[in-house]
């Protein structure tokens, strides 16, 4: 078993169109850096100086991930990452 | 163009009312790839601010998976705009993140809270370009 990753519309041109794929890793971080192996470009849309961007949520088993440790989040087999893009403005 | 029942209009525009001065969001849901808007869903602005809006994270992932589970996505996302012009702005353009969605925009500086008429406005906002088009009530 791996992570299964639900793919957010905006971020499907990394990933051939597909709206789910499986990574591996123990914290988020580590899955994020292996989508970034396997679909290149995908971390600098998630990713800024370090830290989840602003706008980008994130969870894990429906827990959103700024409540959990964020990119330290651990993770495992089985689990269920999802991104969304925020959906906000001004 | 942007298609839209009466009775959902009439349904936004009620909640853009109500939440004035605070803008207002929400989308509404149709079946993937068929740009029908038929089951709205009025969102909690999280920031309650008559400047900003931001889905609640919670609620927008509860969304998601709904329109997954009902192979559905969002064909109408919608906000209001409470003291300004009915027009995306520059944080708009900058955080539209579904391609495929007819962006809508109230305008409620008007009348606010009470009776009367709104601007009721939609556009495309793609790779920061944004095309009006025009709102067809059926």
């Amino acid at each position: 078993m791996a992570i299964e990753v639900r793919i957010p519309t905006i971020l499907r041109t990394f990933t051939d169109g597909a709206k789910s794929v499986e990574a591996g890793g123990t914290t988020l971080n580590e899955v994020i850096d292996n989508l970034e192996a396997n679909h290149p470009g995908i971390k600098d849309r998630l990713i800024d100086g370090g830290d989840l961007r602003r706008f980008v949520n994130v969870y894990v088993n429906d827990e959103d991930v700024r409540f959990t440790g964020s990119l330290e989040t651990p993770v495992g087999d089985g689990d269920q990452i999802v991104i969304l893009p925020a959906v906000a403005g001004g | 163009m942007l298609s839209l029942s009466r009775d959902i209009y009439e349904a936004i525009v009620a909640h853009a009312k109500r939440d004035h001065p605070d803008e207002a969001c929400g989308v509404v849901a149709g079946a993937e790839g068929s740009d029908i808007p038929s089951r709205h869903v009025p969102m909690i602005n999280a920031a309650g601010s008559p400047t900003f809006y931001e889905f609640d994270s919670g609620e927008l992932l509860d969304l998601y998976k709904q329109m997954w589970a009902n192979d559905e996505e969002p064909v109408v996302i919608y906000h209001s705009h409470t003291a300004t012009e009915a027009y995306p702005s520059r944080t708009d353009i900058g955080l539209a993140n579904e391609p495929g969605a007819h962006y809508v925009l109230v305008g409620t500086r008007d009348h606010g809270n009470s009776p009367g008429p709104v601007e009721f406005r939609s556009y495309r906002i793609v790779d920061g370009a944004v095309t009006e088009e025009p709102v067809e009530l059926v």
